[in-house]
């Protein structure tokens, strides 16, 4: 049933990930990036890279960047699907504050803690399946069918919240966002096993080649008997459930609810964490988690320039710089200029490009 | 023609009744201060919205805009603050360099094939990052040329006032239906909409149009920041968050179809007059809360979507109108 699919795929290279080398992954454009920008931090702050032993959890500027980076990383594995059905999920950042407003008004009116995280959760849940039943029943264009709850999210967040912040100091509630297990931040263990369950869900299933056809071709992937109403259903549900989780730990960290400014633009950055990532816009190729090593790279960028002392302001200037530099290279006229004009423009051929650029 | 007017008619005929039974709870709604006042405080958003009609019937998206007005607020108000020119001349200064910033957007999502939804993301950092960094302090205007033009006003029958800023959007929007209705730019724009391919290959000169209408687009969002400047007195860098998604709901609320190729300049206008009834009826009912006018929108912006799919599923099929004009 398969083999239809796998011979439609532009690209001849296998997806990421698989039948690769430890080292040829390493060497990708993402990692030297990132390592690049983590050595411009060192040399801008000398200890950056030591980490210490203090009251039972590490402490350092690089645990710090990886718990800063947490919730984007999140969301860009939820978006990371998303965008490899060739859609996009906008709505993330208002179901983030969504599930923080119910989570603290929950604990706030006295339940216990763990019916407040499953409703935060499940809450979640139901604005994907929302975005997810737009796009499929309705047909909806993902970018408008995700507007409306983006529009709207926020609203519903302030009316659960009543409009104020709902402070709280539940400890199960805080753990999530600040506390640490086996020294790591808890936020950051969170995130790794969401990063393993989730590539193993689809590298070891076949769940990523039905998403990837899907995103390449959504009426042939039907015609080769893939339930793709069904695929996408669960595809953005999966976004909500990210974005549930990210907005609990943004919640915990600041010990209330914003339904204002939790998860403000944050869609935006995880649509860059994912495209920084390598996953394509136009569907199909995808890799979650290099997604999550976008958002670091964000986050090691946003680190950076907090720490060599440019304004903050700077930080939006260098993130569109870097958003256009990606653009550049991955667009066909640079594929072309690289690959010796070759016809074909596939997306394999794209990241080819990118690699001799560097190499 | 008829069938291309049906979702202006249905979004008139909301608005409409919608008004109506503002009126019937609010006697004082009627009044022409509170359409002045329509059209003052949804002045910005209505020229921003004109220019991202044009955007979406071409087929693409500008999230751009709302940061663009941002950067004109404070660009306006650094150069006539600190460099003391007149307010006019910072205007023109403005304008021509939200053109050129419109124009590299256009230029890079036709020569870099990139979907337009990413360049303007782009654009947008870009333009809220240039604007903090110009200043990321609020700087206030003080100019007699500010004091005269928020001073002056037609007075309409009824005591209502319809403001220099409110005669530049209704102007902006003659302006654009023009444009859309009686120029090859125009015809240009919705052959695009429709199809790339098909408009390439009937003449149309893609790059052109491509580079023209995003050019369209953030010259109007600097309009509306000069606006919003006259407005408020002000340049802020965090002014006008997130008026592109307002905007986007005006357009769709008018009937444009976000697929491209289909729609009026006119139905964009009854969507912002749409949206300012909102809030100036939450503003009158005093009970209701700021929120409900997003989760309103929202539900609007939804309504509308669902029954653009509901017109378009029940029209022929395999037969797209190019050339509504």
């Amino acid at each position: 049933m398969t083999r239809p699919t796998a011979q439609i795929r532009p690209a001849p290279q296998p997806p990421a990930l698989r039948h690769r080398s430890v080292t040829t992954a390493l060497l990708r454009p993402q990692f030297l990036a990132l390592l690049a920008l983590l050595g411009i931090n060192w040399l801008l702050f000398p200890g950056f890279f030591s980490i210490t032993w203090q009251d039972g959890r590490l402490f350092g500027s690089l645990i710090d960047v990886l718990n800063r980076g947490t919730p984007v990383a999140i969301l860009a594995i939820g978006m990371t699907a998303v965008i490899a059905t060739k859609g996009v999920d906008l709505s993330v950042g208002a179901v983030m504050a969504i599930a923080g407003a119910v989570a603290a008004v929950m604990v706030t009116s006295g339940q216990p803690a763990v019916l407040a995280v499953a409703a935060a959760l499940a809450v979640g849940l139901l604005c994907g399946l929302w975005n997810g039943i737009l796009v499929t029943t309705l047909s909806i264009q993902p970018i408008i069918a995700t507007l409306v709850l983006m529009v709207a999210g926020r609203g519903l967040a302030q009316l659960i919240t009543e409009g104020s912040i709902v402070t709280f100091t539940d400890p199960v509630l805080i753990f999530i966002g600040t506390g640490s297990v086996a020294g790591l931040p808890t936020p950051v263990v969170l995130l790794i096993g969401l990063t393993i369950l989730t590539t193993l869900a689809v590298r070891r299933t076949a769940l990523g080649l039905l998403i990837e056809a899907v995103g390449i071709n959504r009426s042939a992937a039907r015609f080769a008997g893939i339930k793709a109403g069904a695929l996408l259903l669960v595809v953005y549900a999966f976004a909500g459930l990210c974005a549930a989780l990210a907005g609990l730990i943004v919640a915990g960290d600041i010990r209330g609810a914003d339904a204002n400014n939790a998860g403000l633009w944050l869609e935006l950055d995880a649509i860059l964490a994912v495209v920084v990532g390598g996953t394509s816009l136009l569907g199909g190729r995808f890799s979650i988690p290099m997604s999550v090593v976008g958002a670091m790279i964000i986050q090691a960028m946003n680190t950076g320039i907090l720490i060599s002392g440019f304004s903050p302001e700077f930080n939006l200037v260098v993130k569109s710089a870097v958003i256009i530099l990606i653009l550049v290279l991955q667009s066909p006229f640079a594929a072309s200029f690289v690959q010796r004009r070759r016809l074909k423009v596939a997306p394999g051929a794209q990241v080819s490009a990118q690699q001799g650029d560097r190499a | 023609m008829n069938r291309s007017l049906r979702p202006l008619l249905a979004t008139a005929a909301i608005f409409v009744l919608a008004y109506l039974l503002a009126i019937a709870q609010f006697p004082a709604m009627a009044s022409t201060r509170v359409l002045g006042n329509f059209l003052t405080d949804n002045a910005f958003l209505g020229i921003a919205a004109v220019g991202m009609t044009f955007v979406i019937l071409s087929g693409g998206i500008d999230l751009s805009v709302g940061a663009v007005i941002g950067f004109t607020t404070v660009l306006i108000a650094v150069l006539v603050m600190w460099v003391g020119l007149h307010p006019l001349a910072a205007f023109a200064i403005a304008l021509a360099v939200a053109a050129l910033f419109g124009a590299g957007m256009g230029a890079a999502i036709y020569y870099l094939r990139v979907p337009s939804f990413i360049v303007t993301l782009a654009g947008m950092f870009l333009a809220r990052g240039a604007a903090s960094v110009l200043s990321p302090d609020s700087i206030g205007i003080k100019h007699s040329f500010y004091t005269t033009v928020s001073k002056s006003y037609l007075l309409m029958p009824g005591g209502g006032r319809l403001s220099v800023v409110g005669i530049m959007m209704l102007l902006v929007f003659l302006a654009g239906i023009v444009i859309a209705h009686r120029t090859r730019f125009g015809s240009y724009v919705y052959a695009l909409g429709g199809s790339e391919t098909s408009a390439a290959l009937m003449g149309v000169p893609v790059a052109r149009t491509t580079v023209l209408i995003y050019t369209l687009s953030s010259t109007l969002a600097g309009l509306a920041g000069v606006v919003f400047s006259l407005y408020t007195s002000a340049g802020y860098s965090l002014n006008a968050l997130g008026v592109e998604l307002d905007a986007i709901a005006a357009v769709v609320i008018g009937g444009t179809l976000l697929t491209g190729g289909y729609g009026l300049v006119a139905g964009t206008f009854i969507g912002v007059m749409l949206q300012g009834l909102v809030q100036t009826y939450i503003v009158f009912d005093g009970t209701l809360s700021s929120w409900w006018t997003k989760i309103v929108i929202g539900a609007l912006l939804f309504m509308f979507i669902l029954l653009q799919r509901l017109l378009h599923s029940a029209a022929p099929r395999r037969r797209k109108i190019l050339w509504t004009a």
